[in-house]
Parts: C-alpha cells; sequence; structure tokens
C-alpha cells in the first residue's frame, strides 16, 4: 500500500483519465451517428417504403361479397332466396391452445372432419395474425346459445353473420334450382380469382351452376382501418358491391309442387312444356333431396345416405334419365308412314297378336294376347296402342324413315335446354348400330324401333319436347327454364319460327287419334276422361326394363319390383289450342295408362285452374318478392 | 469518514461555484437535475401516447419518477468516500442475491431472475449494474494507474464474476450490460493497448462457442431474425417488422402526437416499455429523434464534466463508467428497435414504462451529483 501512495501521479493519471474520456466522447458521437444514419435511413431514404406498409397494415380493403341473384317463379315466388347465417370463426392468436380450442368446440356443436380440413387450409393461408378463421356455418340458434354460455371460457372464438343461400322449396325443386357449395380445389383453378374474392360458394348443379355469371353479381370493396387484432375500427372508403342479376323462371311452383306431389312415393319424372314458348311449367324428379345440405358443406353421414338410397335422389330423371319411349313414339311414326307415303288412311289390318318377318320363326308379340282382331286402322293402332300395326308399318318404312322422323321430334338428341347437363338417349339408325356397336342394322331391330323398345333411349325431357312439337303441329322450340335474367329478356331466343314440314290432314288424323286415346271409348287412357272440362290428346306407353339379377344389393322383392316395366304417358291440351304439353315417367310402374295417365291429368287440371285463376286476377309477374 | 461528513454539512456554501451553493449544500447538480426534469416531463407524452392515452400508465409512471427522484437524492447524500471504502458490500451481497436467484429464483419463459422478497419482486441482476462499476472504481482508484497485469487480472475476476451468474438465468443481455459497466471503469483507468487488442481477439473467437454451447434457441433465434425478419413474420420477425415500419412511416416530421397508427392500432408490441422510441420516431418523426439524442448528449455531456470535476480518481472512474452505461443503455435500446441489434430486454432509459430501471438509473445520478458536489479532498 506504501509503495503505491509514494509513486502514484496524480497529474498524470488525471491526463491519463482525460485522454480516455476523450476518446470514449469520440466513440460516443461515432455510434450515436450510426444511429442517426440508420433512423435517417429508416425514416427519410426508406419513408416511401414504411408509409406504404403501415398502410397497409392499417388499412385493410375488404372485399364485399355481392348479393346473389334471386330465383323466382313465373309468378314472382321466391325459389332460391339469401338468407343472414351465424358462423363460428376462431382467431389462431386469441386461442390459448388451438387443438384443445377445436376439441372443446367439438363437443360443444357438431363440427365435421370437412369442417376441419376448410379450417386448417384458411388458417394457413391468412394473410396476418389475428385474422378469423370461419370453422361452422349456419349455427343453429341452439347452438348459438351453447356458444354464447361457454363463450367467456372459449378465447379466440368469435360468431358473425354473413348470407347464405337458403331454398324454401326445398327438395320440391332440388334438380330444377341445383345449389351452391362450398368453392373447392379443382373449381378455385378455373375460377376468377377477383371476382370470387368475396365468395366462397359456386353453383354446383342445376340453374344455379348454368346460370352461375349472371347470378353472382360484382364484388365490392371497402377499405377499412384495423387494428393488429383484426378489429375494425373505421371505414375509410366502401365501392358498393353490384348484386347479382335476379332469374325469373317460366316454371309456375304451384304447377312444379302439384307434379311432386302426383308422383308421390313413386320414382319417376314430369315434365310440363308451355307449347307456346317452350317454357317449362314444370320439371319434377322423384325423390327429390333437401338442397340446403349443400350450400355450406354436407356432413359424410347425410351425403351417404343421400348416395346409397336406393331411390336414388340426387339423379334427375328429367333430364339424366334415359328410359325406352315404348309407345308414345307411336303418333310420330304414325305421321311418319303417313307423310312418307308409306301407307295411306286407308291402311287396314287384321291382328292375330303377333308379327312375323318374312323367312323368319321369330314371333313379335302384340302387348294384347290374342290380338285386337280385324279391320285395326292406323288411329286404332293409336288409340289402342296395337302393336302389331307398328311392326307391319314399322318394317315397310324402314328404319331411315323411322329415324329421321324420329330425330326431326328431338328424340335421341339433347334438347339444348338451360341446365348444365343431360342425356341426349338414342335414336337408333343404320350409322349409330355402326358406330356404337360395330353391327350391321337386322330388319328385326326396326321392327322393334317401331314400338319404341330395342334400342331407343329417352329422357322424359326429350319426350316433352316431343310432345310440344305434336302440339303445336310441328314448331320447333328449345326447353327454357329462364324467362328472363335481370332486366334480359330471354324469350327471343326461343321463338324460333321453324316448323317440321307435315300435311295439315296428317296432323289432324294423327291429333284426332290422340285426342281418342283419352277421350274415346277403346283409348288406352280413357281411365282419366271422366270429369274432363277440356280435352286432351295423349298417349300411353310401357317401356319393358331390361333384366335386373338379383344380388347382394337388392332382395327378391325388390328385384321383382325393379323388374316391372316403366309406365309413361305423353299428353297435351287442350286439343284445339293447346297451352301445355307434358310427359310422364314412372319407373317400374307398368301401365302408362293407369299410373302415369293420372299424373298427367292432375297436372293439367291444375294449370288449367291456374290459367283461369291468373287471367282473373292481375298479372303478377315481375313482383319483387325477397324472402319474409 | 464520519468526521468528513460532518464538515461536509457544517460549511456550507464553499463549492466550486459560487452560484449553486444551496444546491451544494443538498449535494444536488442543479444542471443535471433541470436537465432530467425536463427530459422526464417530455417522455411522459411520449408515455401518454404509447399506452394509448392511459392515465393509469401515466400516473404509475410519474409515481416512479417520483421514487426514482427520491433514491438520487438519497444517493446523492452518501459521501463519495464512503462509498469508496464500503463499495465492497453492494458488491457482496448482490453476489449473493444472485446465487439466491439461481436457487431460489422465480420467473418466466424458462428463465429465473426475479428474487421475491416479502411480496416485493426484484432483480438482483439491477443492482450489478452499479455495484459492478462501483467496485473496479474503488478497487482501481487506489492503484497507480495505468494498472498493471496484476490489477488488470484481479479486476477482471471482479468483473466477470457477477455476469457469470446471471449468464445462466438466463439473461444474455444483463449479463452483457453488466459486464461491460465494469470493464468501462477498467477501459477509463487506462486499460493498455495490448489488452485491448487480446480482448477484441478473444471475442472473436468466444463467438462460435457461444452460438453453440452458450446462446438458447430462443437468443439465436433473435439474432437470425435480426437478419431476416420476413421469414418468420407472424412470430419472432413480427416486433422487428413493426417497429422499423413504426419508426420509417414517421418521416421527417411524423404522424403527430397521438397520431401514429402503428403504436394507436397495437402493431407496435411493447409499444410503452422497451419499444417506446418506435412511438416516438413515429409521433414525431426524425426531428424528434434527433431531439431525442441531442437531449441525451447534453445529459451525457454534462456527466462527463462531473466525472472531469471529480475530486478522486474513484470518483472520476465511477462517473465516467455510469455515463458510458446510460449510453449504452441508449444505443443498445434505439439499435434494437431500429433493427441493427438483436431484440435484447434492455428498456430506453428515462422514458420506457418499468421502475426498477429508473430507479436504478437515477441511483447512478443520485452518485453523480454526489461526486459533482464533493469537496475538495485534503492530503
Amino acid at each position: 500500500m506504501k509503495d503505491h501512495l509514494t509513486i502514484k501521479d496524480p497529474q498524470f493519471e488525471y491526463r491519463l483519465f482525460f485522454g480516455r474520456l476523450l476518446f470514449v466522447t469520440v466513440i460516443i458521437l461515432l455510434m450515436t451517428g450510426v444511429l442517426i444514419w440508420r433512423y435517417g435511413h429508416l425514416q427519410i431514404e426508406r419513408y416511401e417504403d414504411f408509409a406504404t406498409r403501415a398502410d397497409s397494415n392499417r388499412v385493410l380493403a375488404r372485399p364485399v361479397p355481392p348479393e346473389r341473384g334471386l330465383i323466382f317463379d313465373r309468378n314472382g315466388i321466391l325459389l332460391a332466396d339469401n338468407r343472414p347465417s351465424v358462423n363460428l370463426s376462431i382467431v389462431k392468436e386469441r386461442a390459448e391452445n388451438l387443438d384443445e380450442l377445436l376439441s372443446e368446440l367439438q363437443q360443444l356443436v357438431e363440427i365435421s372432419e370437412y369442417d376441419l380440413e376448410r379450417f386448417q387450409r384458411n388458417l394457413r393461408n391468412r394473410a396476418r395474425p389475428y385474422q378469423a378463421v370461419p370453422l361452422r356455418f349456419n349455427l343453429s340458434e341452439q347452438e348459438q346459445g351453447v356458444l354464447a354460455v361457454n363463450e367467456y371460457r372459449l378465447p379466440g372464438v368469435q360468431i358473425t353473420a354473413e348470407l347464405l343461400r337458403y331454398y324454401p322449396m326445398g327438395s320440391y325443386l332440388a334438380h330444377v334450382i341445383g345449389y351452391v357449395g362450398s368453392i373447392n380445389d379443382r373449381e378455385i383453378k378455373r375460377l376468377d380469382p377477383v371476382r370470387y374474392s368475396g365468395t366462397h360458394v359456386v353453383g354446383k348443379t342445376g340453374l344455379e351452376k348454368f346460370y352461375e355469371d349472371q347470378l353472382l353479381g360484382e364484388v365490392g370493396y371497402e377499405k377499412v382501418e384495423v387494428n393488429a387484432r383484426g378489429r375494425v375500427m373505421r371505414k375509410l372508403e366502401r365501392t358498393p358491391p353490384k348484386p347479382g342479376q335476379d332469374l325469373h323462371l317460366y316454371l309456375d311452383y304451384r304447377l312444379q309442387q302439384t307434379a311432386m306431389d302426383a308422383l308421390a312415393d313413386q320414382r319417376g319424372a314430369v315434365v310440363a312444356m308451355d307449347t307456346a314458348t317452350g317454357g317449362i311449367l314444370a320439371m319434377a324428379s322423384n325423390p327429390g333431396f333437401d338442397p340446403n345440405l349443400f350450400v355450406t358443406g354436407i356432413s359424410h353421414s347425410n351425403y351417404r345416405a343421400l348416395l346409397q338410397d336406393w331411390k336414388r335422389p340426387l339423379f334427375d330423371r328429367a333430364l339424366l334419365g334415359q328410359y325406352p319411349p315404348g309407345s308414345t313414339v307411336k303418333p310420330i311414326y304414325a305421321l311418319a308412314a303417313l307423310e312418307s307415303g308409306t301407307i295411306s288412311k286407308g291402311y287396314k289390318i287384321y291382328d292375330p297378336g303377333f308379327y312375323q318377318l318374312k323367312n323368319d320363326e321369330r314371333k313379335y308379340r302384340d302387348w294384347k294376347k290374342g290380338g285386337h282382331g280385324s279391320n285395326i286402322y292406323l288411329r286404332d293402332a293409336i288409340i289402342q296402342s296395337c302393336d302389331t300395326v307398328y311392326y307391319d308399318i314399322g318394317f315397310r318404312m324402314g328404319i331411315d324413315v323411322l329415324s329421321a322422323y324420329g330425330s326431326a321430334f328431338g328424340l335421341g338428341a339433347k334438347t339444348g335446354i338451360d341446365m348444365p347437363s343431360e342425356r341426349a338417349g338414342i335414336m337408333p339408325s343404320r350409322e349409330w348400330k355402326r358406330g356404337a356397336r360395330g353391327l350391321a342394322w337386322y330388319p328385326g331391330d326396326t321392327v322393334n324401333t317401331s314400338i319404341g323398345q330395342g334400342f331407343t333411349l329417352t329422357t322424359p325431357m326429350q319426350l316433352a319436347v316431343a310432345t310440344t312439337r305434336l302440339a303445336t303441329r310441328g314448331k320447333i322450340f328449345k326447353p327454357r327454364l329462364a324467362m328472363r335474367v335481370g332486366a334480359n329478356d330471354l324469350t327471343e331466343i326461343s321463338g324460333q319460327e321453324k316448323r317440321i314440314p307435315i300435311a295439315d290432314g296428317n296432323w289432324d288424323y294423327v291429333i284426332d287419334a290422340m285426342k281418342d286415346v283419352v277421350h274415346g271409348p277403346r283409348g288406352t287412357a280413357k281411365i282419366i276422361a271422366p270429369g274432363l272440362s277440356y280435352e286432351i290428346a295423349g298417349k300411353t306407353g310401357t317401356a319393358q326394363v331390361i333384366g335386373i339379377k338379383q344380388d347382394e344389393e337388392y332382395d327378391a322383392e325388390k328385384v321383382a319390383l325393379l323388374n316391372r316395366d316403366h309406365a309413361l304417358f305423353i299428353a297435351f291440351a287442350p286439343v284445339q289450342a293447346p297451352k301445355i304439353a307434358v310427359a310422364v315417367l314412372v319407373e317400374n310402374g307398368e301401365h302408362g295408362s293407369s299410373t302415369a295417365a293420372p299424373i298427367a291429368r292432375t297436372v293439367i287440371d291444375q294449370y288449367m285452374e291456374n290459367l283461369s285463376a291468373d287471367s282473373n286476377a292481375p298479372a303478377e309477374e315481375g313482383r319483387v318478392n325477397r324472402g319474409e | 469518514m464520519a468526521n468528513d461528513f460532518v464538515r461536509h454539512m457544517q460549511q456550507p456554501g464553499s463549492g466550486l461555484y459560487g452560484s449553486g451553493r444551496r444546491w451544494q449544500r443538498v449535494h444536488l447538480d442543479l444542471v443535471l437535475l433541470l436537465m432530467l426534469l425536463a427530459f422526464m416531463g417530455a417522455a411522459l407524452f411520449v408515455i401518454y401516447s404509447a399506452s394509448g392515452q392511459s392515465h393509469y400508465y401515466l400516473q404509475r409512471q410519474i409515481t416512479w419518477y417520483g421514487i426514482g427522484l427520491f433514491f438520487m437524492l438519497v444517493a446523492a447524500q452518501i459521501p463519495p468516500r464512503l462509498l469508496e471504502r464500503w463499495a465492497i458490500l453492494p458488491y457482496l451481497g448482490g453476489i449473493g442475491l444472485l446465487i439466491a436467484v439461481i436457487f431460489f429464483g422465480t420467473g418466466a419463459k424458462g428463465a429465473q431472475r426475479w428474487l421475491d422478497i416479502g411480496g416485493f419482486r426484484f432483480q438482483p441482476s439491477e443492482i450489478m449494474k452499479i455495484a459492478v462499476p462501483l467496485m473496479v472504481a474503488s478497487y482501481l482508484g487506489r492503484r497507480m494507474l495505468p494498472p498493471s497485469f496484476r490489477y488488470v487480472m484481479a479486476s477482471s475476476v471482479l468483473i466477470f464474476l457477477p455476469p457469470a451468474l446471471v449468464v445462466v438465468q438466463p439473461d444474455l443481455g444483463t449479463a452483457i450490460l453488466v459486464g461491460a459497466s465494469g470493464f468501462f471503469v477498467l477501459f477509463l483507468a487506462g486499460l493498455p493497448k495490448r489488452y485491448l487488442v487480446t480482448i477484441a481477439a478473444l471475442a472473436a473467437m468466444a463467438v462460435p462457442v457461444f452460438w453453440y454451447f452458450l446462446l438458447h434457441d430462443y437468443q439465436k433465434r433473435r439474432i437470425i431474425t435480426l437478419f431476416n425478419p420476413e421469414e418468420d413474420k407472424l412470430g419472432a420477425g413480427w416486433n422487428i417488422i413493426q417497429s422499423t415500419t413504426a419508426i420509417g412511416s414517421g418521416g421527417w416530421g411524423g404522424k403527430g402526437w397521438m397520431q401514429g397508427t402503428q403504436s394507436q392500432l397495437d402493431f407496435l408490441p411493447e409499444s410503452h416499455t422497451d419499444f417506446i422510441v418506435a412511438v416516438l420516431a413515429e409521433d414525431f418523426g426524425f426531428v424528434g429523434i434527433m431531439l431525442l439524442l441531442a437531449c441525451y448528449l447534453m445529459i451525457i455531456g454534462r456527466c462527463m464534466i462531473i466525472s472531469l470535476r471529480a475530486q478522486s480518481m474513484f470518483g472520476r472512474l465511477l462517473a465516467g463508467s455510469l455515463t458510458l452505461t446510460f449510453f449504452v443503455y441508449v444505443f443498445v435500446n434505439m439499435g434494437m428497435v431500429s433493427g441493427i441489434l438483436p431484440v435484447v430486454g434492455v428498456p430506453l432509459p428515462l422514458v420506457s414504462y418499468g421502475g426498477t430501471s429508473i430507479v436504478t438509473l437515477m441511483m447512478g445520478f443520485g452518485m453523480l451529483m454526489a461526486i459533482a458536489t464533493e469537496r475538495k479532498r485534503e492530503r
């Protein structure tokens, strides 16, 4: 200690300290310079960048989904509505443990695998923390209640509302309107990301799909100021969305309801057309299903139940069902035989109950054992549905004539209706058989074709089109469901003035015979005549079902049922000034006369009633009747 | 020693400069005190904006300022000679508490930093920010300077023991700051250049060792984040992206008091504590930052004058070291918020909300004032 004190030199030490402090001062100034440079770099050089970034943090341009166009029937009855739905969303950052929260929520409300998958996908793709990701749509009132009670212990849960599609008529129009559903991986690739930025559903089937473009509308934008937790603090500006265009149909909902109810628990289809325009008045396929199940994504159990139902409710029988038309083609081939000059109106035969080709052992049997007897004229063949006559005239006309007339009436070709899918059916011809089967055409094929059997397949829609052409004496219409889209009248498109060239006398002859199918004493559909205040022209049909074998899927009783013939009936009314044409098909209904014809009469009766009711009341068309 | 103290009290008004006689009597440096008061007053405006116009935080901060001023006043009354003689006590006491933290400490996120004594929680590492420079200054003040090898080694042990105990908590940031505060004393005492070179070389070699053996994952993540904040923009990078955005969007003149969207809309995390300088930068722009730096430099300048005028080598070393440490806090905080340093928990001196840091800093200023008002020692 002592030596230190003796040699400690305060002057020297002060100078040393002073030097060090000076050095440190320089360092401090340099480091301050670094800070100034850094803040200057951020605040002056890169000001624009960061100002933009701060704004994009704060200002959220969020798409405002347009309201989807509504769908109305011809009388302004609302068929597709938009209803507010209450949704459950999750803000991940506020949840203490996401997995626990999800399993907890699963105890409280129904959450499907699909919900979870969609939720996880959206969670990965979100743009910022604190963004709410939807987990469940359409919470029931009970679920909302359960969540409200438990909300305090579920941090991160958010309940929001949006508009969701709702189909008030449910299964009555499931196949016609179709449904919207969540956009899936495949659709997202082909859809315009801008137009769909606010929308997470797209038309999947039916009119919703066909008129997707018009129904969708244009997305709007809303600039809002949000805080870091995504809460909207205030609205800055707004470009309102343009709602989609409303769709007004030719369809008369009362008629649709009548048709579905008339089919009751039978599997089948009814198509009714307005003979003046080609507008579809009713297009029923029974059984239907509830399209509302699909709007936010159907649950697996519900979907499996629909798929596995033996009655095939998802199958649109009116457009996709292909059935042999049976005897319903007889009026067409009668016109063919007369117009082609194959026979004259004086043609008559004796019907022993079967027909044989020359040099052929095979007997083509009439449906009536023992036959219809002697002096059977062509009109009798229509009224009583005599097969033997048709075997003969069919063979004499040849397949080329049959095929040409069948095609002229629209058989075996897509009708061009404004729906996303339909089947073409088959109007057999030599070319068709060579192409499809690789075989030559045999005379026996012609015989089968002449009574609408053999290879012939038609959809109920095609039969309705053919019936309309019979009713209008050859006017060619494209069937249309939509009458107007927004302000666009679509009627002109359907009003094409084309005609099948057939002589008036031949029309008179065949239509008169069709009238007697219902009104004649021996008509196959005379069962529906009593009490009619107007005249119906019609034709029954029975289509053989190509054998279904017994296997594990169907028990014996069901096989017996499924092997029964399909029942068909086509009709138009009133005979003198037709207003409506109807085609009815009942799967395994056995007899067109007893099963299908009464359904047609019920539908036509209802339409006649509607017409007189509507002509007494002021026209309600165009009335906007947005859901209550 | 006690006699010295009595003599001070008995001879009023015999200070270095006459105008400050009355202040000298209460051992306060008027210039520094006015600077600090003005600075605190201005800082309250920033706290108010940063906390989202919270009167609660405003009142609490005013309370902390009051407590800090009280501690400053008390510290100023302790004669530097007393400090020099008894520097070993806070040092050993602090080491004892640090060891206690290791065994009885409480904390969050896997780090034990706090000691709970009768419901009062505090960080012993905070004491060391003053105790270490005090100890080293007391040790070297009596030695012949520049220090010989022996004294350098002995000082090094004094300097590195506390940080070693802090690092295991783990709290690397505080450990480095504590170590630095001791090192500044050694440097100001005239640590020969060859040691500086050696230390620099050792530090360079220590980097990989730190990276692979000493750094925890969360610490590594902070450093990775520094270089590429976008990599984890919703997680670790979020803070730094939002703070640079707040600073940058302030521009020249700022968006106006309480108009900063980044802070008002809660994009900026820790806005009233560690990241408060971003609020200031956003509200008042580059001009505000320049004013802040000017204020700090003025305070630092005053402190340097005090250290030069100190009556003893101990006083000079302690005052110089406290001044440098103060600047380092400023630099580290402003550097981390602006994205040139990794995010460590260092508040902005005297501005950030929070009691511990304010009290420690004010005690330091109190000591500086004690040094400033010390009368000439008799030899």
